[in-house]
Formats: structure tokens, sequence, C-alpha cells
């Protein structure tokens, strides 16, 4: 049973058609690339499956079982978890503090915040990903833009127990920093998780990816295995202009 | 949000010294204001009777510092405590004089503040309207009902239960006065620093789009936020009520000033996020402080007011200055 199965997946806005029988399936240890234009249907998508909307129609099953999300948190119990482009951080906190944002460990029996717990996990954590950052207890705002990119990666796997879904996880990086999230993201799927990332940067699609769908107006124009498409044919699947 | 660039090494510790030196501010201007006072003044600044009064005095401020930490984490305001403080203590008192029952009263009391606190929090999540504009206006209703409730009348205090536990009792030799600052101040911190609700609300103030997809009932935290806010200036009502022995419309009307200062100076920011329970206590025995001070300098009531000013003026601008952006 692959970790996410999406069928006949549509999304309407009133009249508007935002997305028109979306199929895909990923697999255990793969990386699939969503691609389009902008307005294509790709953060919709993605917040359809994070259950921050609900499909007009379609099914979305998590390992063979059919699910219906109420909300981003029901989702989230379930083992999804979303990396999103705006860093979904709080600055003023520490690290650790952030991995376990709404889920903090709490100690017997008075139910206080267990922080030397917290942050002895996310210490461990960061180091199992070679995540390099000055120490967990650090205020997040203290840290640069791709460490704290990291962190949200890393709190990502820490927490999906199924998929890691990802939207334009390095659209405010700079060159050395995507690199290094890229890095992470290899290493998510050499740990199994299925992972499912939004992207604008055909280079990036290629360096990353199993297989890349392509999203135009909503409509999905089609699915290929990096290993056997072009980026010039990527490009007129995503402009519909043959080159 | 923004992602700052990588800052050069130098910078970023030049920015932590300025950081820790506001951090501390509260702790440096209550030394030195403490010993401007000591020196001027001498014995009749430096005893007993004095120090104990300059804490009591602070009790309500102290308390009402509490809630407002709360509020301010979350980057809201509430200005509605002071009038608030009134309505407390006259139906805490009228309650008194009809029940008989002091802990009647003062559970009437304390159910008014909460419910101030429960419209403001509703008005600011529910209509989703800025909580500045939103006390402003209960602010001013409270204060209306308060001066409604009674036609203006005070009302006295009479029980002794009542004055004992919320005014001039002593307990193991320090006013009990005392004790309730410390309470606050002890359950405040624990709640801030310890319980999952204070990381929620700090979370809440710094991102709530973050909170709000980690799973934080972003709505239940601010409300529950604005209810904490209004209870305690409901405590300190009824500790007005007890101290005093009956109240008055005018209770807590110059409060709301002492009490923002006392948590700003102390560290917290109005931003949100970042919070002080330590420094806004200090903060509200730092004003008590130069309000006793400034009466035993023999300045008139309005020379009091206008140095209070200044040194709130400057206090504020040292622990804010050059915040923005970060």
């Amino acid at each position: 049973m692959n970790p996410l199965s999406l069928s006949g997946i549509s999304k309407h806005f009133g009249g508007i058609v935002a997305i028109e029988r979306f199929d895909l399936e990923v697999e255990a240890g793969e990386v699939v690339a969503l691609v389009g234009d902008n307005g294509a249907g790709k953060s919709t998508l993605v917040r359809i499956i994070s259950g921050v909307h609900q499909p007009t129609d379609g099914e979305i099953r998590l390992a063979g079982e059919r699910v219906a999300f109420r909300d981003a948190s029901d989702a989230r119990a379930n083992g999804v978890e979303v990396v999103y482009q705006d860093l979904a951080l709080v600055d003023l906190q520490p690290v650790y503090m952030n991995l376990f944002l709404g889920r903090e460990l709490r100690r017997k029996p008075f139910g206080l915040l267990d922080r030397a717990e917290m942050a002895r996990q996310t210490q461990q954590l960061v180091d199992d990903l070679d995540v390099r950052i000055p120490t967990a207890k650090a205020a997040l705002g203290d840290l640069s833009g791709g460490q704290r990119q990291a962190i949200a990666i890393a709190r990502a796997t820490h927490w999906a127990s199924r998929l890691v879904l990802m939207d334009e996880p390095t659209a405010a990086l700079g060159v050395a920093e995507t690199a290094k999230v890229e890095e992470l993201i290899l290493k998510l799927k050499a740990r199994g998780a299925a992972v499912l990332v939004v992207s604008h940067n055909m280079e990036q699609v290629f360096r990353i990816a199993d297989r890349v769908t392509v999203l135009r107006r909503g409509r999905q124009v089609g699915t290929k295995r990096v290993a056997e498409t072009s980026h010039n044919e990527l490009v007129s699947m995503i402009t519909g202009l043959s080159s | 949000m923004t992602i700052a660039p990588t800052q050069a090494p130098a910078e970023k510790g030049v920015q932590l010294v300025v950081r820790s030196w506001r951090n501390y501010v509260v702790y440096v201007g209550f030394v030195v204001v403490f010993l401007y006072f000591a020196a001027t003044q001498g014995a009749s600044f430096l005893n007993g009777t004095t120090l104990v009064n300059i804490v009591t005095q602070a009790t309500p401020i102290t308390i009402m510092a509490v809630g407002t930490v709360f509020v301010l984490s979350l980057g809201e305001i509430d200005l509605s405590i002071g009038s608030t403080v009134a309505l407390a203590a006259l139906t805490a008192a009228a309650t008194l004089q009809v029940s008989g029952a002091w802990w009647i009263a003062a559970l009437a009391g304390l159910a008014v503040g909460a419910a101030v606190g429960l419209v403001n929090g509703l008005f600011v999540t529910v209509m989703r309207l800025p909580s500045f504009l939103v006390t402003l206006a209960t602010m001013g209703l409270v204060a209306g009902l308060a001066q409604q409730v009674t036609n203006l009348q005070s009302v006295p205090v009479t029980d002794a239960a009542f004055g004992w536990l919320l005014g001039g009792g002593t307990l193991l030799g320090i006013p009990i006065l005392i004790w309730w600052s410390a309470v606050a101040a002890v359950i405040g911190w624990h709640v801030l620093r310890q319980r999952r609700f204070g990381a929620h609300v700090l979370a809440v103030g710094n991102n709530a789009s973050a909170a709000r997809v980690s799973g934080i009932k972003v709505t239940r935290v601010r409300i529950a936020v604005f209810m904490l806010s209004g209870t305690t200036a409901a405590l300190a009502g009824l500790l007005y009520a007890g101290r005093l022995a009956g109240a008055t419309y005018t209770l807590g009307t110059t409060d709301l000033m002492s009490v923002l200062a006392a948590v700003i100076v102390g560290g917290t920011a109005l931003t949100g996020g970042k919070a002080s329970m330590i420094g806004a206590v200090v903060g509200s025995l730092f004003m008590s402080m130069i309000n006793y001070g400034l009466l035993l300098a023999g300045l008139t009531v309005a020379q009091q007011e206008i140095v209070r000013g200044v040194i709130i003026l400057i206090a504020v601008s040292l622990s804010l200055r050059g915040k923005k952006g970060s």
C-alpha cells in the first residue's frame, strides 16, 4: 500500500474549478515533484492533502485507508506533516520549542513542560540529520534562513509517520542553503518517507525528484519519471506551448 | 515573515549586548532610583514601614501586571482593566451587603472581571477587531456601568473576614497584601514558563499562523488570556475594596498607565511573543517606589504626575529603543 494515493481529486471554489480530477500515487522512499505555473493549483492541492481544504470530489488514501480530514491538526494526527514556504515557526522561541510546538512534552506528575527532554531530543534529531546549529536552546530567530528551513524539515521528519508535503521549501533561500535543504530532503527519502514537493525550480526537480507531475490551470497534464523526461518537455507541459 | 540575512559575528555580538541591556533596564532603574531616594531622603525613606508600604501599595498594580504580561505576550492590549477594577470592587461590596458572605462577594467580583474579559476576547476573536479598539470601548462601557450601578455612591465594606483576607490582614507577620502579590507573581511565572498554556500564548503572540498550523487552538488561547486579564483586574479591585474598607467608582482609574509602564519597562514586548514576569513584578515595585518617593519628597500632586511621566518616558525608551524590525 502506498503512503499516499489520490484518485479523482477535484476542488471547486464556488463556480471556479481549482483542481480537476487529479490522480497520484507516492511510494515510500520516493520524492515526487509537483510543478506548474502560478495559479495552476499546486498549493491548493497541498492544502487539500494537509486537511486545510476539503476536496469537492475524489478520494485520499493513506496507506490504503480512506481519510477525510476536518482540519490541519486532524491530518497531522494521521501522520501528514507540511513544510511551508513561509516557515511556520516561532522566531522568539528556542529551537526545541519550535520542534515541539503544539505537542510539547510534559513531565509527570504535575504536567510541567519538560524543556530538558525536548532540548535533548531536538539535539539528537538535528545531529542525526546533520543540521548544524549552535544549540537546540538557541532562539530560532538567531539562525539563518537555511538553518530555519532545516529545522522546519527536521520537525516534519520527527512527526511524519507517513508523508511529508513541502510547499516550495527553498523559495526563500540562497544557493548554499538550498543545497543543504535538498540534501535533507534526500535524507528523508533514504529514511523511507514519502515526499511530495512543490517546486518552481526545474533544476531542483531534476536533482531531487524521482517522478514529476505537472498541473496546468487545475488540470493534470501528465506524470513522468524524471529520468525519462527533459527540461524542455516539462516546460512545454507547464506552459502548454510546444517547444 | 521575512528571513533576515546572516549577520556578521561582530554585529551579532553588539546586538546581544544591547539586547541583554534592555532586558535589565528595570533592575538597573530600580536600584538607581532606590539609591537616589535613600541618599536624598535618608531615614524617612529607608525604614521598614516605608519599604513595606511600597510593596503593599504596589499590590493591585503587581496583580494586574501579571494579567497584562499575558495580554502583551499575545501582541494584544487590554485598556479596560482600570475600569474593571471599580466595577468588580463595587459588585463585591454590594454583594457583600446583600449576602453577608465574603466568599460570595469575592466570587461575584471575580466573575464580573472574567465576564468583561470574555466580552473583550469574543470581540477580538470572533469579530476579528483590534483589541485596542475593543478594550477602548469596553473601558468606557465598564466605567459607565460602575457609575450607574450604585448611582455614584460609594459602598462600605464592613465584613471582618473580607477586610482581613483582602486588605489589612497579616499572616506569619507579613501583610496579607504582600502574600497576594507573591502568590500572583509565582503563579503567573509558573503558568508562563512551565505550562503548555504559557508556551502557546508566546507562540500565538509571535506568529499566530504558525501556532495555528501547529495545532494550537489560537482562538481559545486568546479568549482565555482576556478572561485572565479581566480576572486579575477584578482581584485588584477586591484588594482595593478590602484595604480601603469600601468601593467607589473612582478606584483604579489611574492604574492603567502604571500597569502598562510596569510591564513594558519590565521587558515584555508590546509586539508579542516576548515576556518577563519577574521584570513586570519589579516594574510594578519600581512604579510604587517612584510614587512613594515623590510623595515623601514633598512634591505636589501635579509635580508628581509630571516627574512620573518623565521617568516612565525615559525607562520605556531605554527598554524599547531600536526594537523595530527585529
